[in-house]
């Protein structure tokens, strides 16, 4: 058995899903564990610029799977943590290439040496989504505090239920806290009164996320980062320690970021 | 019907958050047990269609209405005031009503039996999802307080 499968989804494009996975990614490497991420958004790879690591790419997923590629070679190496590794999704084609069985197989090949497998799913409800949950021990459902991607979120968690994947746990993504103070965003208790899953996760909306995202290095490597910080939290919480959320109304303070430096980051 | 009334006259009170809450828990009400709102609409019409043929109903007053505790427990509650016929000068004092709560639907009858009130009846309906540990949960409705009001 070993290492365990993690899978983020959403039903709803653009809600956070590879962020989300890029940052668990880094933060989970930054606790001391043996981490692969997977890109199982074939034909839309991105989990690799997300990460910085596009210029090192020989081979993909799918060149894995059809025998191309042993599975080391395709594995990626990240650059400041040596037990951190990217395969990448093929970019030139098509979702049916990857069958649930096949993402079986890989991620009970890599259970041996690592200790978490991370796999970015597509949006949709299809194939994609298919490959990226079969494997899965756990699902973690990114959601932002909106009605179209809390609405596909509920679509999502009736599947993983259907499909006995457990319920699944949320992260509530992109949180204004002056506009849910307004009453003009629906607040995390709002989600969670609809949706009835707990809750993994808040992360705020912060411009940090685009700046990481153009330089290829992950917001929660940034220690000014309160939305870094809350992915943070969110790798200890997979773990299974148990953090307090953090109030959003706060930058965060000297002693936060001093726990975070202690942690290794 | 008041969830329409609380969707059209809510929004000038509440912020577009409660706006947003009100209108998820309305739309996943119908995804959630795949049925959209005409079709329930339909539905109703052709419920009480059949009750028609058989009782007279004060259909001004007809209640069905979808309560849903989660994602999987849900259940179609109905109140259906009957007019009762046999008696015409005594019609506001005992009317009788058709109740149809399934409870939440969990194979265990342990609920609808209780709820019986003199002058109505109450008929079991299963509603589509099973659940397990439900049933407990059943509504009074206050159907005759007007009437007795009115005759007054
Ligand atoms: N907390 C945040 N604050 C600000 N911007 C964010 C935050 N999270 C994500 N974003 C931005 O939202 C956009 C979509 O993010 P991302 O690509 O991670 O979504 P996705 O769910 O993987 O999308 P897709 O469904 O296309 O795969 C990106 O531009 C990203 O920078
Ligand atoms: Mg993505």
């Amino acid at each position: 058995m070993g290492g365990k499968v993690v899978t983020i989804s959403s039903g709803k494009g653009g809600v956070g899903k590879t962020t989300a996975t890029a940052n668990l990614g880094i933060s989970l490497a930054g606790l001391g564990k043996r981490v692969v991420v997977i890109d199982a958004d074939i034909g839309l790879r991105n989990l690799d610029v997300i990460m910085g690591l596009e210029n090192r790419i020989v081979y993909d997923l799918v060149d894995i799977v059809e025998g191309r590629s042993k599975l080391r070679q395709a594995m990626i190496k990240h650059k400041k943590f040596n037990d951190l590794f990217l395969i990448p999704a093929a970019q030139t084609r098509d979702k049916m290439a990857v069958s649930p069985d096949d993402m079986v197989t890989l991620t009970d090949e890599l259970r041996a040496d690592f200790d978490y497998i991370l796999i970015d799913s597509p949006a949709g409800i299809e194939r994609g989504f298919r490959n990226a949950l079969e494997p899965a021990d756990e699902v973690l459902i990114v959601t932002n505090p909106e009605v179209s991607a809390v609405r596909d979120a509920d679509r999502i968690i009736g599947l993983i239920e259907a499909a006995d994947k457990g319920p699944g746990k949320l992260i509530i993504n992109r949180l204004k806290t002056e506009l849910v103070k307004k009453g003009e965003m629906l607040s995390s208790d709002d989600v969670f009164d609809i949706l009835g899953v707990t809750i993994i996760g808040i992360i705020p909306e912060d411009e940090l996320v685009l700046s990481a995202s153009n330089s290829g290095v992950p917001v929660t490597l940034n220690l000014q980062s309160k939305a870094g910080m809350a992915f943070n939290n969110v790798a200890r919480r997979v773990i299974g320690e148990d953090v307090p959320f953090m109030n959003l109304d706060k930058s965060p303070g000297i002693f936060q970021r001093l726990v975070q430096l202690l942690d290794g980051r | 019907m008041t969830n329409l009334w609380s969707r059209l006259f809510g929004r000038a009170k509440k912020g577009s958050g409660a706006t947003a809450k009100d209108r998820l828990r309305f739309v996943l009400q119908h995804d959630r047990i795949n049925l959209p709102p005409e079709r329930m609409e339909e539905m109703k019409r052709e419920i009480l269609a059949v009750i028609v043929k058989y009782l007279v109903v004060d259909e001004d007053r007809v209640e069905i209405d979808l309560e849903q505790r989660d994602r999987t427990h849900s259940k179609l509650v109905a109140e259906i005031p009957v007019v009762n016929t046999t008696n015409a000068g005594a019609r506001a004092v005992n009317s009788p009503a058709v109740k149809a709560d399934g409870g939440y639907a969990n194979g265990a009858s342990n609920g609808a039996a209780a709820q019986k009130e003199e002058k109505s009846t109450s008929v079991d309906a299963e509603v589509a999802e099973p659940i397990a540990g439900a049933g407990d949960e059943n509504t009074v409705a206050p159907f005759d307080d007007e009437e007795k009001d009115a005759k007054a």
